[in-house]
């Protein structure tokens, strides 16, 4: 059989009012095909698939698929023509059920009314066929990330799609989850699916890609066998430069203890306990990772030692002073920095200036404020010295927050709370969709924090972020701590089964642990 | 205050609540914040009378009032859904100009600044006189209301079908809910948005009809905030089209005891708070906490 293209896309260009998104980008995807499409943020992957898909028209550029012309075309035409796309942010209403998610604009009907019971069957015959136990009746909100993963790629197989497309898969799971994910698509490339990933995890690429684009600046920058590759190779390819990908870090010198954490438990907002009987202790000079599925109590965490959130019962002290319940001001005024995990909800005011952002907490202060009035110069100053230290781009003082790039907003943040010189630095979720160039600068100015005798909490969803930076581990599970490692003690595999409650029994120990932090928390598009 | 009386003016005075509030219903589960409806009802209240007026036929009336409901709610629906303007901004506006509008035509077609002359109401159904004895059974029942009593209520078994059973309200809710995940899926969110907005004006046109046609006249401001209580009842019956039958049966309920109770011993000042008070009850969410459609008022 002679192999055709499923996916042709011919010198598309899309320009944005600041950026070219994609510069004269060529796709070619084979039928039967796993192709990973590789890139940093803005290097024009997400642009590219929402024009394949025909959520976004192209400046120029054409598109075929399966060798037919799609001219203007508009998301009804590409389902049609069978492209089904499992986006980022999964396109789900919390409040209908399963299988109302799935017959959503093409339902099945009997009469006027839809035909629920055909709906139903429709959604069990699809999630059976790949064994996904998929109940059509649950509410999407009763389900887990990786459930809800499911019910999109039924979504998709529903509308009959021969190609499909997922946008950063496996970005919100577990390794378990991921393992299974792998297996599912594995699975439908052998039902003679084409399948077109989106990533910036390497590994991933490696592992489960036949074929793999690399994105640069909305280009093209390179077109290999994943099987002929190496990730230092696409790395390369994908910054234009050499990364180091796994920052090396020294053996710490940990000092005497900065933070302690004890018996701490909180209430969530229907009464249940999000928080149950924490204790934790970090000392100067030392990183303490806390590793988790989103929504098992480290949001709850971050929030209280950063007053945030009220405590319902325990006691935390920094250097040993009690800071328990108190103001957020008062606390940073103690030295503790953070880096919120929803940088642009909490970490920066994005109508505000580079300029601006890089003096909040301080602006009230001495040099930036005297008397009740701003000192603007001296504002400026400091962002000139903090953009010229971290190499911020725009190098613009004047610049709005909402304008830079997620790296360069996080850079941002890091900039800002870093010149603080603090005690302790609470790093929540500090590369959660930033590019790999970002990641290894959050990752070397982490670690010189640490060398330079900070107490480091970092709380990530990346194991491979906590393996690499942390001096101990403890993983957190329905808002209690059930296990802490050395960092060097415990392989990622281990702590995916404690991540998810299976680890060494310990959580049926517990008397029926309440359900903790509700469903995980999902992040959204644009809100 | 259960008199036989009272309930039956309590079933009158819920009717324009109940289908302002099925028409807040469908804008507001498109995800389109409609406080216009005060303005809709105003104006369908006056259509209704000046088509009444002209033609002497109430029916007319009623077509006038869900016509003009539409106009209007055709303005808040480009304003906010194709220019993306802040739909509460929006809805005072119209709010306004519909107050303005009705008076100053008031004065323009009857000359008067305060109400228009009286009209015809609409004939209550009745089997005719042949059907005997069935007849002379049915008809002191189902004759006792104006005909848009039933519709109202027929509306409400209607909404529920609509919204819960058929492809356009689960279209509509997940709009409401959640707008991205519909587009990408090939269906236009500007589609159903406009749909619920300009169902919401039909309805609240219809209960302005009901309104002033019970009245047999219009009378300026006649809504006297029932365009908002209407909207209270709606989130008292947590976006539902029973849940807002029931809330409105109750305001309705309210607004008939403080009607019967007035040149009675009670402070009729008083007696006059009662609906809204109860109004505020209901906002605050006493019967549990009611979720909104999570993107109403987001423009897309």
């Amino acid at each position: 059989m002679p192999e055709t293209n499923a996916i042709e896309m011919r010198g598309i260009t899309k320009r944005y009012p600041r950026v070219l998104a994609n510069d004269r980008v060529d796709l070619d995807v084979r039928e039967g095909e796993i192709h990973a499409i590789v890139g940093e943020n803005g290097a024009g992957k997400s642009t590219l698939m929402k024009v394949l898909y025909g959520l976004v028209p192209p400046d120029a550029g054409e598109v075929r698929l399966e060798g037919k012309p799609l001219v203007r075309h508009r998301p009804a035409d590409a389902i049609r023509a069978g492209v089904g796309m499992v986006h980022q942010h999964f396109m789900l209403v919390d409040t209908l059920t399963v299988a109302e998610n799935v017959i959503l604009g093409e339902e099945p009907t009997r009469g006027v009314v839809i035909d629920a019971a055909a709906a139903r069957e429709r959604v069990e015959t699809l999630s059976g066929e790949y064994g996904f136990e998929l109940d059509p009746d649950e509410l999407i909100e009763n389900l887990s990330v990786g459930l809800e993963q499911r019910v999109e790629i039924v979504k998709v197989l529903y509308r009959g799609a021969r190609i499909l497309i997922l946008d950063e898969p496996t970005g919100v799971l577990t390794p378990q989850e991921v393992r299974e994910l792998f297996g599912i698509l594995r699975a439908l490339r052998e039902s003679g699916r084409t399948i077109v990933f989106i990533t910036h995890k390497l590994d991933e690429v490696i592992e489960l890609a036949d074929r793999v684009t690399v994105m640069r600046d909305g280009r093209v920058t390179g077109i290999v066998d994943a099987a002929q590759t190496t990730k230092e190779e696409l790395a390369k390819m994908m910054v234009g430069r050499y990364v180091l990908l796994r920052v090396t870090k020294e053996e710490g010198s940990p000092g005497d203890t900065v933070l302690s954490v004890s018996g701490l438990s909180a209430a969530g907002r229907k009464g249940t306990e999000v928080l149950r009987d924490v204790d934790i202790e970090i000392r100067s000079g030392e990183v303490l990772g806390v590793a988790g599925v989103q929504g098992n109590g480290q949001t709850e965490l971050v929030e209280i030692i950063t007053g945030l959130r009220r405590a319902s019962s325990g006691r935390v002290t920094l250097n040993g002073a009690d800071i328990t319940n108190r103001s957020p001001r008062h606390i940073r005024d103690l030295g503790v920095a953070h880096i919120p995990e929803d940088r642009q909800a909490r970490g920066l005011v994005l109508d505000f200036t580079i300029a601006e952002n890089l003096v909040l907490g301080r602006q009230h202060r001495e040099p930036f404020s005297r008397l009740g009035r701003l000192c603007l110069d001296e504002m400026n100053d400091h962002a000139a010295r903090l953009i010229e230290e971290h190499d911020l781009r725009p190098a613009d003082p004047a610049t709005e927050a909402a304008n830079l790039s997620g790296g360069n907003q996080q850079k941002l943040i890091v900039a800002r709370e870093f010149d603080c010189e603090p005690a302790l630095l609470v790093a929540s979720q500090p590369t959660r969709g930033v590019d790999i160039g970002a990641v290894e600068f959050v990752h070397t100015s982490l670690l010189s924090m640490r060398d330079a005798g900070a107490a480091v909490l970092l709380v990530s969803a990346e194991l491979s972020e906590i393996m690499t930076l942390s001096d101990r581990i403890a993983v957190m599970y329905r808002g209690a701590i059930v296990a802490t490692f050395d960092g060097d003690a415990v392989g990622e595999e281990e702590l995916g089964l404690h991540m998810t409650g299976a680890g060494a029994g310990r959580s049926e120990s517990q008397a029926a642990p309440p359900r903790a932090a509700g469903a995980p928390q999902r992040g959204r598009a644009g809100s | 205050m259960f008199e036989l009386a009272v309930l039956d003016s309590a079933l009158r005075m819920a009717t324009p609540l109940i289908l302002t509030a099925l028409g807040g219903l469908f804008s507001e589960r498109s995800g389109v914040v409609n406080i216009a409806l005060e303005g809709i009802l105003l104006t369908g209240a006056f259509a209704s009378i000046v088509a009444t007026y002209y033609t002497g036929d109430p029916w007319a009336g009623a077509a006038a009032g869900v016509f003009a409901g539409m106009l209007v709610s055709l303005l808040h629906a480009v304003v906010s859904i194709v220019f993306r303007a802040d739909q509460i901004v929006s809805g005072v506006a119209i709010n306004l100009l519909a107050m303005g509008a009705t008076q100053f035509l008031t004065w323009i077609i009857w000359g008067s600044s305060a109400n228009s002359p009286p009209v015809a109401g609409m004939a209550h159904w009745a089997l005719p006189e042949s059907w005997g004895v069935l007849a002379r059974v049915v008809n002191p029942v189902i004759g006792h209301y104006p005909p848009l009593v039933y519709v109202a209520l027929g509306s409400v078994a209607l909404a529920h079908v609509v919204l819960f059973r058929t492809p356009f309200g689960l279209r509509l809710r997940a709009t409401g809910e959640h707008p991205e995940a519909v587009d990408t899926l090939g269906v236009s969110v500007h589609l159903m948005r406009f749909s619920g907005v300009l169902i919401s004006g039909a309805l609240a046109g219809l209960g302005g009809a009901f309104l002033a046609l019970n009245t047999h006249q219009f009378v300026k401001n006649m809504s006297a905030g029932r365009g908002f209580i209407a909207l209270a009842a709606m989130i008292f019956g947590k976006w539902n089209p029973v849940g807002a039958l029931g809330a409105c049966l109750l305001f309705g309920y309210a607004e008939a005891v403080q009607m019967s109770l007035q040149g009675r011993d009670v402070p009729t000042q008083f007696v006059q708070m009662i609906p809204y008070l109860l109004t505020m009850v209901a906002l605050v969410g006493v019967i549990g906490r009611a979720r909104p459609p999570a993107s109403l008022g987001k423009p897309y």
